[in-house]
């Protein structure tokens, strides 16, 4: 898993990170000048003379002019060449909610749409065009291997883009203040070859296939009878709820709750029972009193099957 | 310099009784009612920088509970609600209680000495601020007290400050905001009619000494920037209290409109506050170094650059919103340049130092300290000042150590190396130099330790105002690192503390002016009377007390029976006038309590707003009402200078 903007993963945060190694040097350089001049202004054995003073201000003063114009340059070429959107590449809705991202993969036929959440699957190779909104408050879409920050402002929709160039899993994190749960509110994105990601993409359209089990069926009865179908959608199912994450394939994710918890049996079981022990502030209810251990296990086993 | 005595001349016994007639007129009076009437700049400008230290520990206990609560992953000393609190209230107490307070209190405390006046121009006003600032901190630390902090982070932005922060705890911290921007706006209008105003006669312009230059131009900066918050927090309020939708996307208002008014503010808040570090830097270094500053001329301009430039930058806060890239790049280049005066500043300073024979005193180490520390921050904020760099690091740790490493480096670095230089003249007694220098050592390592860590956190992707991270992301090693930094700084913060109480108890007495240095608020005594100078002093020269020979010129002819001091022209500062002060008032403190029972109210109840009015304008009748002024006549006017002793002891 990579999260470091010095270890990129893609054509745009390589070129910053490249910008960010010049950075690096010219600064640690200036710093280096002006130490040294202070410690020559301190130990010199004789005081230097009004002329000396002025032309060592001169001297520095130029240099500084100079270092910042062979900086700007340098910025506005990359901001050039990593501002510009590519006009191909698949197109992504990404939604920030508190505190999870919902994804669709935008499709002009509706029954080819994806939507997930937290977790974003992309061929290598190819650039992921992304149109963001919030449902609730600002937030801010960062993957620091594959690209900078762009916030999710209610009533503004805004636009980026990325590409992976290497296969991986990259993890990134909200970045704008959010509210309690502003620390775990992570995404990922999965890099795939082009193949895996069409099969994964196919997974994903299909309708999950009905409970195998008597376990699963049971989870499924009392994901649809009690309070679990108003809050979120199953594909295939009567439960169609958009204010928490589409479950249709979440058996196929690697974290729950925005990647709070690894994706187990007994992890989801937790999480259903009480979010607020993982996630204080989730919106997301708890269900002490309201469900029994056994439904809590059935409707675990059942969403992990739906992959 | 201050054993030099001159021969005591004849007048002596004139002097003595001039000298009782001012004490009579200008003390203090006693007792608690006396403290509230208080108007003297020293007294209430030693209440603004002890207030403001008093904000700074509890900011900097609230920082060190966030130290723990992030060195290690899903530590558990604090919740995520007390968490939000706990960062919200620091960054709010350390910009609006400590920061902007203290430097314009020892603005206040110190201008009119080093200009040689008795007061600044309007105390009352003066007053008032002190205790609308006051209040503002009460309220703030009253409602956290009571877990009702704030939670929606210093910069409080809608629309998580507004629909979805239900409770008070939001209302609370606009209504501090409007106390403190009041205060501020007080104090700037107080400063900039004393500077212009009150200048002994002969500091022209180019006299003027760059601690009180500073002052100047970051009080036209507060009138400038300080309007816009103020406006802003009363809109949140307003789109809180009544619903009036300026920053609700749904009805038509827009979040962005906030970010836009707050950074146009928050912005030159930054300069704001380490432009008078600057100030303390340029005295510091003239008086260790025994010379004047090297280039005068470019000192004032680069100040009056930076606070011009300060408002053309807002925007690379705003880098990661919806904005066009064109439009950015204007601001990356203004945020650019903006690093050419302070860089010409720090190469004057070090050309001076290359120039004069340094002493290695504490508040001369922790000037060194400013340009390493300071020098650092400011290479990041050129860093940031890239559209693509800033998107990597913006809203993360980077940024975190970015603005520690400016605003300690710039602004807390010279306060403290300030603190332990003007010591003397605020206590009568020099502070420990061996304490001093453990507490530069143990800061100076401190505080890198803490913050260096910082960058790279933000280069591994840890966001800002996160409460925990998980064990994976790999951010726990130099989380404890910087934890442990935290530690080193509060025990030199201690050490720090107890140099200050016991110096003041038993340091050693230091005499007028312990340092020889160059400014006149040297050439009163330690501490100084009620009425700093016995005679307003004549400046002749920008370094007047190491070019006077013995005995300086002073002004002669003013009344010591009233509050009366030199008002003078603004350029040439050509005596023009005698004004008459108003003396001690209990207005200034209640037309401040009715104000807070406008601001107060108002967060529970819209009809606060009709107490408030009504409160608010009975104060200010009662402030208003005529009273008298002396009806005694003029003394006959005489020559109006006169050749007197340098010091002021000598006089006695």
């Amino acid at each position: 898993m990579r999260e470091d903007i010095f270890h990129p993963g893609g054509p745009l945060a390589r070129e910053v990170a490249r910008f960010g190694g010049f950075l690096h040097v010219v600064s640690a350089a200036v710093f280096g000048l002006v130490m040294i001049a202070l410690v020559l202004a301190l130990v010199r054995r004789a005081p230097v003379s009004e002329r000396g003073m002025r032309r060592g201000v001169a001297l520095a003063t130029s240099l500084t002019v100079a270092t910042l114009f062979v900086f700007l340059v340098y910025d506005l070429s990359v901001g050039r060449t990593t501002g510009r959107a590519p006009s191909r590449g698949r197109q992504l809705t990404v939604i920030g909610h508190q505190y999870w991202w919902e994804v669709h993969y935008n499709d002009s036929f509706p029954s080819r749409q994806v939507i997930t959440a937290n977790e974003i699957v992309v061929p290598v190779g190819e650039p992921v065009r992304l149109e963001l909104q919030s449902h609730d408050v600002i937030h801010s879409f960062w993957v620091p291997s594959l690209r900078g920050k762009k916030d999710l402002v209610p009533g503004h929709t805004a636009t980026t883009w990325f590409q992976a160039d290497t296969p991986g899993i990259y993890r990134g994190q909200c970045a704008e203040f959010c509210g309690h749960q502003h620390a775990k509110m992570a995404l990922f994105v999965t890099a795939v070859s082009p193949d895996s990601f069409v099969s994964w993409y196919k997974g994903q359209q299909a309708v999950p296939p009905a409970p195998s089990d008597s376990l699963r069926a049971e989870g499924l009865k009392v994901f649809l009878t009690t309070t679990c179908a108003t809050c979120h959608n199953i594909a295939g199912t009567p439960a169609s709820g958009t204010a928490g994450p589409d479950l249709s394939h979440v058996g196929s994710r690697m974290y729950l709750a925005a990647g709070t918890l690894k994706n187990t049996p007994g992890n989801m079981a937790g999480w259903i029972m009480d979010p607020g022990a993982y996630k204080v502030g989730s919106k997301m209810p708890s269900h002490y009193g309201t469900l029994t251990d056994r439904q809590v296990r059935a409707i675990a086993a059942y969403l992990e099957g739906l992959r | 310099m201050s054993a030099a005595l001159a021969p005591i001349p004849l007048e002596t016994e004139t002097i003595t009784r001039e000298r009782d007639a001012l004490q009579r007129t200008w003390a203090s009076e006693p007792g608690l009612l006396g403290w509230l009437r208080e108007v003297n700049h020293v007294s209430i400008g030693k209440r603004y920088v002890i207030t403001a230290f008093v904000f700074l520990l509890l900011g900097g206990l609230e920082a060190g509970v966030m130290r723990l609560q992030l060195s290690r992953p899903e530590n558990r000393i604090l919740n995520p609600d007390s968490y939000n609190q706990f960062f919200t209230v620091h960054g709010s107490t350390m910009m609006f209680l400590f920061a902007v307070p203290v430097m314009l209190g020892m603005g206040i405390w110190l201008v009119p000495m080093m200009i040689g006046t008795r007061n600044v121009s309007f105390p009352r006003l003066n007053a008032f601020g002190y205790y609308t600032y006051l209040f503002g901190g009460i309220v703030l630390y009253g409602a956290f007290l009571f877990n009702t902090g704030p939670d929606a982070g210093w910069f409080a932005y809608p629309p998580l400050s507004t629909a979805f922060t239900p409770g008070k705890r939001t209302d609370f911290w606009a209504q501090m905001i409007t106390f403190t921007e009041i205060a501020a706006l007080a104090a700037s209008i107080t400063l900039i009619a004393t500077i212009f105003k009150q200048r002994a006669p002969g500091m022209t312009l180019n006299r003027i000494p760059l601690f009180v230059w500073s002052i100047l131009v970051i009080s036209f900066m507060v009138l400038f920037a300080m309007p816009t918050v103020a406006v802003a927090s009363i809109f949140l309020a307003l789109d809180r209290l009544i619903s009036t939708h300026f920053f609700n996307a749904a009805e038509g208002g827009d979040p962005l409109l906030w970010q836009h008014m707050f950074w146009f503010f928050g912005h030159p808040e930054v300069y704001i506050i380490f432009i008078p570090g600057l100030g303390f830097v340029s005295h510091i270094v003239a008086t260790f170094t025994r010379r004047p500053v090297f280039g005068y001329p470019m000192m004032v301009l680069s100040l009056v650059a930076t606070a011009f430039m300060g408002f053309a930058l807002w925007v690379h806060h705003m880098f990661a919103t919806p904005l066009p890239q064109l439009g950015q790049s204007f601001f990356t280049a203004a945020s650019t340049v903006i690093a050419i005066p302070t860089g010409v500043q720090i190469f004057c300073w070090i050309a001076t130092i290359a120039a004069g024979r340094p002493r290695y005193a504490t508040p001369f180490l922790f000037v060194l300290g400013f340009f390493i520390v300071f020098t650092i921050g400011g290479l990041t904020g050129v860093m940031v000042a890239s559209v693509p760099f800033d998107l990597q690091v913006h809203d993360t740790y980077f940024v975190v150590a970015h603005f520690h490493y400016v605003l300690i480096g710039g602004a807390l670095f010279p306060l403290l190396g300030a603190i332990y230089y003007w010591f003397p003249k605020f206590s009568g007694r020099l502070m420990s130099e061996t304490l001093g220098k453990w507490h530069f050592w143990l800061l100076l390592i401190g505080v890198n330790v803490t913050f260096f860590p910082m960058h790279l956190l933000g280069y591994m992707g840890m966001p800002r105002r996160v409460y925990t991270y998980l064990p994976e992301t790999g951010w726990g090693p130099l989380n404890s690192l910087a934890s442990a930094g935290a530690g080193i700084i509060v025990v030199a913060m201690l050490i720090f503390a107890w140099n200050v109480f016991s110096s003041w108890r038993n340091g050693d007495v230091a005499g007028p002016n312990p340092w020889g240095a160059d400014t006149l608020e040297w050439a009163t005594e330690s501490p100084p009377a009620p009425y700093n100078f016995a005679h307003i002093p004549v400046v002749q020269s920008p370094a007047p007390l190491w070019e006077a020979s013995g005995t300086m010129p002073v002004v002669t002819g003013m009344r010591t029976d009233v509050r009366e001091v030199l008002i003078s022209s603004v350029m040439d500062a050509h005596p023009c006038g005698k004004h008459e002060h108003p003396g001690p008032s209990i207005w200034p403190f209640l037309t401040s309590v009715c104000v807070a029972l406008y601001f107060v109210p108002v967060i529970f109840t819209p009809w606060g707003a009709v107490l408030g009015t009504v409160a608010v304008l009975a104060g200010a009748a009662g402030w208003g009402l005529p009273h008298a002024t002396s009806s005694k006549p003029l003394p006959a006017p005489g020559s109006m200078y006169k050749d007197e002793p340098l010091t002021p002891e000598a006089a006695r």
